[in-house]
This record gives structure tokens, sequence and C-alpha cells, in this order.
């Protein structure tokens, strides 16, 4: 399946948008959604979600009276409230690209105390636990009704 | 033209391959068509970095954003639940949570006990050891001695407790309400050429390791074995009918969309509460003008779904997150009717471990919760890996207002009309929602947590197809007799869910196997004594 490519304009406002949704921080030591590793994955990942990114991008540039990634930093953080309020689907499916990048790079897993790598072949491990919490249950009485 | 099987199967998922397998030892020449492909475990998400994005994608659970060529379009219309389901050999086992819970005694008898709807022709300890072979034949893992059910043994011990399950056992005990490990598809020893689960998180999206139970690593190899034929991108369009009145065979497309007719001594079909009703509906003949084995006019009707209501909050200590299958705890606590709740059935609670990590990041930004800016790292860490969710699974009653019928505009990619659903929630569904869902925030606020949030009924949960060509002795209000086959055409036979008459309040896919297993028998017995088409 083929999808449309974003404009050199719409990149630069997305890029913008990115940064602003999930910014770097020094305070856990990770990149922001707009870091050029993270943005690559984003922009080659939008796929099926293409259509709706556009869509976004169109009404974000609309709300900014031109680009929005030339606006002032405050100016962007007011549209960007509002976008957010009025973006509806194809925000969320922009968002949603975003955040399925972001969070599986590998900066930002191990930020999080997670290996950076497929659940398969090595799994996890779950503890067993203690089955004696169930022994308030087992000693109830049958509850189905008989038939 | 193929050369006639004596049993033509259509539909190679959870009742399919039962059936499939247990007719095989009749040595007869047996053909599955099923509309997908074979799965290769190499090709499920959890084999690489990017499995979260893939549930958003080609192993979407929704078949309209999915999108894949061997799925169909469905037109969900105003219906507040959207059909999920997938389309390949194992059906919607590929993408099932593989929670496995039977029926219970009384949702055989709804109408005696209850007032309501009507009883099933068969009860349960007729299905019994269905269940019990069908357990055997998938491995299941549990613990037994669940006062909620009658005793019956389970092949495997139980998925591990977690983190998760003892923050979860803890507030029922609190509480004083029965919660139990579940009775799960997935193979917690060495079963059957499987291996055991290695906890690569939710099962959703199909098992790399292949420990859950999908029929393709179950059922099907043994049939195969048996000498069971069974023919991928085979996708039916319609059962033709002889001038005797009989099935004569299907009509299906290849993947290059060349037309076949396969004739057949029989027919079973195996497509599930909307893929059945859409394949008989299309059927339609000078004699079965408004689809075959429809003069009841109740093919399509009564479609159930099982309203699903999810709660969900957060501990401040990291539990299990996405580690360890979701679903391994359930509490049939409010199972039974109780006329003081203001509604009569019940449903049962899914106690969940948490969702992937990123998962959780996107439900949390739609529900607001997730900033955007500096504060969004500070929110994230005290909802990573905290997550508590519960799912209650509401009984639907069957109204034949609910129904799947042809869509006069929209097609699949050869054309044959897609499936529309129109579907309204009932008064005592959204009252046994309202309850599940106070009782979850009961059960979340007894184990700590807080940031509580929901979705009831949730949009994508139609899991559960239900209902929709339903089993009875009265063929003016039923499709199939008690034993499976139509009414009005006595070589055609459906095993599906949409045989229920009622739907319970558990995951079906262990009752619609046992069923499947059940009707392959009467089949067996009735070919032995030449009585199959009387």
């Amino acid at each position: 399946m083929t999808y449309d490519t974003l404009t050199d304009a719409e990149i630069r406002d997305l890029r913008a948008l990115a940064g602003l949704m999930i910014p770097a921080s020094t305070t856990y030591g990770v990149p922001g959604a707009d870091d050029e590793l993270i943005f690559a994955d984003i922009v080659k990942n939008l796929e099926r979600d293409t259509a709706d990114a556009q869509t976004a991008l169109r009404q974000l540039a609309d709300l900014s009276g031109g680009a929005f990634a030339d606006l002032p930093i405050d100016r962007r953080t007011e549209v960007a409230a509002r976008f957010r309020q009025e973006g509806g689907a194809p925000l969320f499916a922009l968002n949603r690209v975003v955040l399925l990048c972001y969070y599986r790079d590998d900066r930002v897993m191990r930020s999080l105390g997670q290996e950076p790598r497929s659940p398969f072949p090595k799994g996890h491990v779950v503890e067993q636990g203690d089955w004696s919490l169930l022994d308030q249950v087992r000693n109830r009485p049958p509850m189905w009704r008989r038939a | 033209m193929h050369d006639k099987v004596d049993v033509l199967i259509i539909g190679s998922g959870a009742s399919g391959a039962a059936v499939a397998w247990s007719l095989a030892d009749t040595k007869m020449r047996i053909l599955c068509l099923e509309q997908g492909d074979w799965v290769k475990p190499a090709d499920y998400p959890t084999n690489g970095r990017d499995w979260e994005a893939r549930l958003f994608g080609d192993f979407a659970i929704n078949p309209n954003r999915r999108a894949r060529e061997t799925d169909y379009p469905i037109n969900n219309g105003t219906s507040p639940i959207q059909v999920v389901n997938f389309n390949g050999v194992g059906g919607s086992t590929i993408m099932y949570t593989a929670h496995y819970p039977r029926l219970h005694p009384s949702d055989f008898r709804v109408k005696s006990l209850d007032g309501v709807a009507d009883d099933w022709p068969v009860d349960y300890a007729t299905l019994e050891p269905y269940f019990a072979e069908n357990d055997r034949m998938t491995g299941v893992a549990g613990l037994e001695g669940d006062p909620a059910y009658p005793h019956h043994v389970l092949p495997m011990p139980p998925l591990p407790l977690g983190k998760t399950g003892k923050c979860f056992g803890e507030a029922m005990n609190k509480l004083g309400w029965h919660w139990w490990p579940s009775d799960s598809a997935i193979a917690t020893t060495e079963y059957d050429g499987r291996a055991p689960c290695i906890n690569l998180g939710h099962c959703t999206p199909g098992c790399a390791q292949g420990a859950k139970a999908s029929t393709d690593v179950t059922y099907w190899p043994h049939a195969i074995r048996a000498g069971v034929e069974l023919r991928t991108r085979a996708r039916v369009r319609e059962i033709t009918v002889g001038p005797d009145g009989l099935a004569s065979g299907a009509i299906y497309y290849d993947a290059e969309g060349k037309e076949h007719f396969q004739p057949a001594e029989m027919v079973i079909v195996a497509c599930n509460g909307i893929g059945t009703p859409r394949l008989m509906l299309n059927s339609q003949s000078g004699k079965f003008p408004n689809g075959i084995a429809n003069s009841s006019g109740l093919v399509g009707r009564n479609l159930m779904f099982h309203p699903f209501a999810h709660t969900y909050g957060y501990v401040d200590e990291p539990i299990d997150g996405n580690t360890g299958a979701q679903l391994s705890l359930w509490s049939q606590e409010f199972y039974e009717t109780d006329k003081t709740r203001g509604f009569v059935r019940g449903y049962t609670l899914q106690l969940h471990r948490g969702a992937g990590m990123i998962v959780d990041a996107i439900a949390n930004t739609a529900r607001g919760f997730l900033p955007w800016g500096e504060a969004h790292h500070d929110v994230y860490r005290t909802i990573f890996n905290r997550k508590l969710g519960l799912s209650a699974i509401c009984e639907d009653l069957p109204e034949e207002h609910n129904r799947v019928t042809l869509d006069p505009v929209l097609k699949d990619s050869n054309g044959i009309p897609a499936p529309r659903i129109d579907y309204t929630l009932s008064d005592n569904t959204r009252k046994m929602i309202v309850h599940g869902v106070a009782r979850s925030k009961d059960i979340l606020e007894a184990a700590g947590a807080k940031n509580i949030g929901g979705e009831a009924p949730m949009l994508n949960a139609g899991w559960h197809l239900m209902g929709t060509a339903r089993m009875g002795t009265d063929p003016e209000r039923s499709v199939v007799n008690e034993w499976g086959r139509s009414h009005d055409v006595k070589n055609l036979f459906i095993v599906d869910g949409s045989i229920w008459v009622t739907s319970g309040g558990v995951n079906p896919t262990s009752t619609i196997q046992a069923l499947a297993l059940y009707i392959a028998d009467n089949i067996k017995r009735r070919l032995a004594d030449a009585t199959l088409f009387d």
C-alpha cells in the first residue's frame, strides 16, 4: 500500500508541534519528540494515518494564520492549546503516531527502566505469587445456580 | 469444477477447526475453505520493536482499520459497539485474549430461571463431556475448585498471579467478593508440542511463542494429519442449492479473484455471528429468495455482543504493566441474577494487567490526562506500569431488532455485499453496565487506585458475536435445530456463535467449541444410523 507524503512545510510544522507535545527533559535525561531520530521515525510511520495528519496540520496552519513553526514560542503554546481542544480525530491520530514512535526510542525506554528490545524471544518474568490469598474464596459454598 | 467432497466446512476459526478435527475420524473427504492466510509465528507483532504500532495497523482488531486483503469491510452503522475479528487460519482465535470460561449451567435456562429470552435446547450437563474434550485439545490452564463453577479438570496450572494479581486479590478479599484464576487457553507448561508462555505481554495480537491456543496450533495440525484439507485464500460468496432443495456446495473466489465451484454432500458454516448471517443472506436462490435456510426470517436477527464496561485506575507502586497475559483472573461475584440490582442476568469481571506502555500513553492522552509540554514526563511516570483495569462482560439478551443485514452499497474486494450492523443497547444492559462500572470502582478504590477512568460500553469491543442463526426446536423461532442442522436445508449445519440462544456473560470461545464438538458427534451418530438427513 502506498501513502501520500507530507510537504516540507507540513513537516516543519509537525516537528515544531511534536517538540511541544513531548519536549526534551533534562530532569529525566530524555530527548523530545522533535529529536532527529525520533522525528524521522514519526514521519516514516505516518502511513495509514497520513491523511489524518495532513488534515490536522492544515487545521494547525489555519489556527496559526500561517506556518506554526514560524510563530514565537509563546504564541505556539497558545495555538497548540486551542488545537488540542479542537483538533478532534485527525489530531488524535497524529498524536498517536508521535507517542508510538517516541516511547519506542532506546533512550526513552531506558529512562523508564525498560530494556529496548522486542518482547519475543526473551519474554518477561512475572512472579508466581502466593495463592494462599485465595483461601478466603476457596472456603465459599458453590455460587453457581443449579439448572 | 472441483471434485465433490463429503463435507465442506466454511471458516477455519474456533468452531470450524473443532468440527473438522472431530469429523476426521469418519474418514470422509473433508475440505475447509478459509478466506485468509496462515499466520506465521515470525509475523506476529511481538517479534519487533514496533509491536504496539502494529496494533493500529496490520494487527488492529477492527477489520475496517486493519483492512488486509483478506478482510471484509463492516458497516457498523450507528452501533455503539463495533465488530472486531480476524480473518485467517484460526479465525479470531488468532487475536483473542484466550480468556476461556465456560457458560454457566444457568445460562442455558434463562427463561425458566429468570423469565427472559428463551431456554437453550441443550444444557450444561449435555455439553460437559465436550467441554472436557475441548479443554484437552485446546490445552487450558487454570486452578480447580472455583466455587463459581461445577468442578472440572484443567490440564495445566494457572498463569502466574504476579504483582497485579496480588493487588486485585487483596482488594477483592477486603470486599469479600469472589475472584479466581481464569481458565486460560494459554500453555503454562509444554503441551501438545506447544512451548509454555514466556509472558510476552498482551495476548491479543497473536502469540509468537505459540503458547496461546489459537486453532492453527491446536486443532488444525491434528485435523490435517488426519486427512482434512484446508484451502486458504478461498472466500466463499454463496452456498448453492440443488433442485432437491439441499445444499450442493459453495462458490468461492481464490486469491487472484478467480471464481470456483466446490460441490459437497453437506455444508457446515463456521463463520461466526457476523460472517455466517452475511454468507447465508448472500446465498439467495429461487427457493430461498431471502437467503438460505431463512424461512423463519431470523437469519441475522438477535445479534448479541457482550457490551464491555472498562474501568481502570493507577496505583502508587509499579505492578506488572504489560508483562504477562493481560487476562488471568476473573470474578463471578455478580454473575447470577439478583433482582435487587434492578436488572436480570449478570456479568463477569475480568481483572486486567496493564496495557502496553504506549497504548496506555495513547489512552491517557485521549482522555486528557496526559498533558503536552514539560509536565508530560512527570504525569507519564505516575501511570507507567501502575495500571489496574477491569472489564464487566455484560450479558446481552436477544432482541430481533439487533441485526446483521447486507449493506446495499459496501462490498468486499471480490464485490460480495458487506454486512451492516443495526444494534442498540437495551435498558437491562444499560443498568448492568452502570452496576458493573460502580462495582469496578469499588474494587479499584479498595486497591488504592487513583485517577480512575473508563469507557462504557467500549466502542472497539464487538469481539463476541452471537445469536444471528439461533438454535431451537421450533422452525418458526429458530434457524437450526438442537444439534445444529438447518430446519430448512437438511444437509446444512451451523456450528459457530451465531447459533447461541442467549449470550451468557463470559467469553464465548470455549462454549462455541464445545458446541461444535457436540454437533460433530451428532452428525457422526446419525451418519452411523443413516438418519442424518431425515
